[in-house]
C-alpha cells in the first residue's frame, strides 16, 4: 500500500496536467462517486476524423481519482474516439502502476468511466 | 487516568488488537464506531455454543436444545438488566439496529399513522433512522419534519419545540451521533414528545456500548442497539419497546416461532417477545451478546464512559495541534468517543490510506450520514473513534500518522 502514493501519482495529483474546462467543447461529460465524493468532468475537442485535439479535466476528490484523470488526459492525446473506447481497467492500472482494493478501484476508474461515456455519447450523436 | 481503569490491560483481552497489519506494524484500531473488536470472553462463548450445545431453540426436547434455549433466554435477561427494561419480554432479538427501526416503522407505523401525519427526524441521523421513515412516509403520505443541527453540532432544540406544536405522531432521534459524537438530551426530548402525544424512538447504536442506559429513566418508547458495536458478534441486535406498545403492534415477519397456532388459512400470533422473532434466530450470537454485556458490566459502564471522555478530550487537544485539521461537532464534554475531522488539501480517503501504512485504522467517507455531511458542505470526513481498549499511545500514533500525511501531500 505504500506504493499507492508513489512519486508519480502524487506529482499528478499536486500538479495535474490538462486541468481546466474547454468552452466550447465537442464532448463534455461528468460523473461522481457519491460514496466518496469524487467528481470528474472531462471536455474534449475532436477533429473531423475523430482525433482528440484538445482535452481537459476538472473536478475534485482523492489523489487516486485526480491523478488517474491527469494521467489519462496525457495518454489520450491524438488518439481517436474509437481507440478511446478500447481503453480498459488494466490500462488505468498500468498507468498508475499500483494494485488497488475494490474501494479505491472505483476512485481510479471514475475518469475512464466519464471519458468512455462521453466518447460513446458523441458516436450516437454522429450516427443520428 | 485512574489506576482502576487500565486500557492497556484491557487490550490484552482482544486478540485482534494484538495482530500486526503487516510485518512489524501493529494495529491501532480507531474504528469502533463502525464495529468494535471482540474479547476472548465473547469468542469463547461462541465457540462453546457451536462446539458443545449447538441446537435450535424452543420446542426441542433433548439435552442440547434445552441447553441452547436456556442460554439464549439467559442472555435476554442479562441484556434486559443492562438497559433496565421493566420486563424481560420487552427485549426483542433482531439482526441489528437497522432491522429494529424498520420493524417499528413497518408495524407501529402502519398501525398508528395515517396520511398527512407528521413525524420528526433530525439532520444528524444515521441513514438507518432516516430511510425506514422515508419509505413509510412515501407509502403512507406522511410529512417529515427535521430538527436541524447547529454549527457546533448540537440539535437545535428551539426548532424541536416549534415542530412539536405541529402535533407530530412520532419523534425518531439518535442518542449519540456516529459522526459528531453529540450526546442528545433524550430524557427531556422524550418528556416533551410525550407532552405532545408523540411516540419517541431512540437509535442507541452508539450510546448503549459506551454508557449506562436506563430505558425506564429515559422514558422513551423504543430503543434500538446492535451487539457488534459493544464487543458482541455481528448478526444480532435488540429492539426494546414498552410492553403495551409492542403488545398492540401487529407482527413483523411471519414464520416459525412467531405463532401460537397455525391453520391452513390463518394463524394465532405468539406472545412477546416471540411474536417478533420469526424463524431461527442468531442463537450463538445472542448468547455471545449476553457474554459481551457481562464482560462490559464487569468493567463497569461508568468506568468505560469516563475513560472515553478522557481519551476523546486528549485526542481533540492533540488534533488541535495539527495545522490544517478541522474537527466537527461539540466540545469533548458534550460528546462520546468519536471525532470526525478533515485535513486541508487532502481527501479523507487519502488520509485513511496513508494512516493504514502505519497500522492506524480510521474510517473515511460519509459514515452513513450523508445529510449531515451536506449540512457542513462536506462530501466526506475522516473519523477516529475510541473504546475501552484505546490508549493515549493510540492517539499519539494517529497524530504521528497525520503529520506523515501532511509531509506526503505538502
Amino acid at each position: 500500500m505504500d506504493d499507492m502514493y508513489r512519486e508519480v501519482i502524487l506529482d499528478h495529483y499536486k500538479n495535474p496536467r490538462f486541468k481546466g474546462e474547454l468552452d466550447p467543447a465537442d464532448i463534455s461529460y461528468q460523473d461522481d462517486n457519491p460514496l466518496c465524493g469524487d467528481m470528474i468532468r472531462i471536455d474534449l475537442r475532436v477533429d473531423d476524423d475523430g482525433h482528440v485535439i484538445e482535452c481537459a479535466f476538472s473536478g475534485q476528490g482523492c489523489a487516486i481519482s485526480q491523478a488517474s484523470a491527469s494521467m489519462l488526459m496525457e495518454d489520450i492525446q491524438g488518439k481517436t474516439l474509437e481507440e478511446i473506447k478500447e481503453y480498459s481497467r488494466d490500462d488505468i492500472l498500468d498507468m498508475l502502476g499500483i494494485e488497488l482494493g475494490p474501494v479505491r478501484l472505483k476512485c481510479a476508474m471514475l475518469s475512464l468511466k466519464v471519458l468512455k461515456v462521453g466518447a460513446y455519447g458523441v458516436q450516437e450523436w454522429v450516427e443520428e | 487516568m485512574t489506576e482502576l481503569f487500565d486500557a492497556k490491560r484491557i487490550k490484552e483481552d482482544f486478540p485482534a488488537l494484538k495482530r500486526n497489519v503487516k510485518e512489524g506494524v501493529s494495529l491501532v484500531y480507531l474504528d469502533t464506531t463502525a464495529t468494535s473488536q471482540k474479547p476472548f470472553e465473547v469468542l469463547n462463548v461462541l465457540a462453546d455454543y457451536y462446539s458443545n450445545y449447538n441446537a435450535n431453540v424452543h420446542r426441542g426436547i433433548h439435552t442440547l436444545a434445552e441447553e441452547a434455549t436456556a442460554a439464549y433466554e439467559n442472555a435476554r435477561r442479562i441484556i434486559s438488566e443492562f438497559i433496565n427494561a421493566g420486563n424481560v419480554n420487552e427485549i426483542i432479538y433482531v439482526r441489528n439496529t437497522t432491522e429494529a427501526i424498520n420493524l417499528v416503522a413497518k408495524t407501529w407505523g402502519m398501525k398508528n399513522l395515517s396520511e398527512g401525519d407528521r413525524i420528526i427526524l433530525t439532520e444528524m441521523e444515521h441513514h438507518s433512522n432516516l430511510v425506514p421513515w422515508q419509505m413509510l412516509a412515501s407509502s403512507m403520505g406522511l410529512n417529515i419534519d427535521i430538527i436541524p443541527v447547529t454549527d457546533n453540532g448540537l440539535l437545535d432544540l428551539q426548532v424541536y419545540d416549534e415542530l412539536l406544536d405541529k402535533e407530530p405522531k412520532a419523534v425518531c432521534v439518535t442518542h449519540m451521533s456516529n459522526v459528531l459524537g453529540t450526546l442528545n438530551p433524550i430524557k427531556s426530548m422524550a418528556a416533551k414528545a410525550h407532552e405532545h402525544g408523540a411516540m419517541i424512538l431512540v437509535d442507541g447504536a452508539q450510546s448503549a456500548p459506551h454508557m449506562v442506559v436506563d430505558v425506564q429513566d429515559l422514558d422513551v418508547d423504543f430503543f434500538a442497539f446492535s451487539a457488534h458495536k459493544m464487543c458482541g458478534p455481528t448478526g444480532v441486535g435488540i429492539l426494546w419497546g414498552k410492553y403495551d406498545l409492542l403488545d398492540a403492534m401487529p407482527p413483523f415477519l411471519g414464520g416459525g416461532d412467531m405463532i401460537k397456532r397455525v391453520y391452513l388459512r390463518e394463524f394465532d400470533t405468539n406472545d412477546l417477545p416471540y411474536k417478533f422473532e420469526a424463524g431461527t434466530p442468531a442463537i450463538g450470537e445472542a448468547i455471545g451478546m449476553g457474554a459481551a454485556v457481562t464482560y462490559l458490566n464487569a468493567i463497569g459502564m461508568d468506568n468505560i464512559w469516563k475513560h472515553e471522555q478522557e481519551i476523546v478530550a486528549y485526542a481533540m487537544n492533540r488534533l488541535e495541534e495539527v495545522p490544517g485539521i478541522k474537527m466537527y461537532g461539540p466540545d469533548a464534554e458534550r460528546r462520546g468517543g468519536v471525532v470526525a475531522f478533515t485535513l486541508k488539501g487532502v481527501h479523507p480517503h487519502d488520509i485513511s490510506q496513508v494512516l493504514d501504512i502505519d497500522g492506524v485504522a480510521v474510517r473515511a467517507g460519509h459514515h452513513c450520514a450523508m445529510p449531515l455531511h451536506d449540512r457542513y458542505d462536506l462530501v466526506a470526513t475522516a473519523r477516529a473513534s475510541f473504546y475501552l481498549y484505546n490508549t493515549h499511545d493510540d492517539v499519539d500514533k494517529l497524530i504521528d500518522g497525520l503529520y506523515k500525511v501532511k509531509t506526503l501531500f505538502k
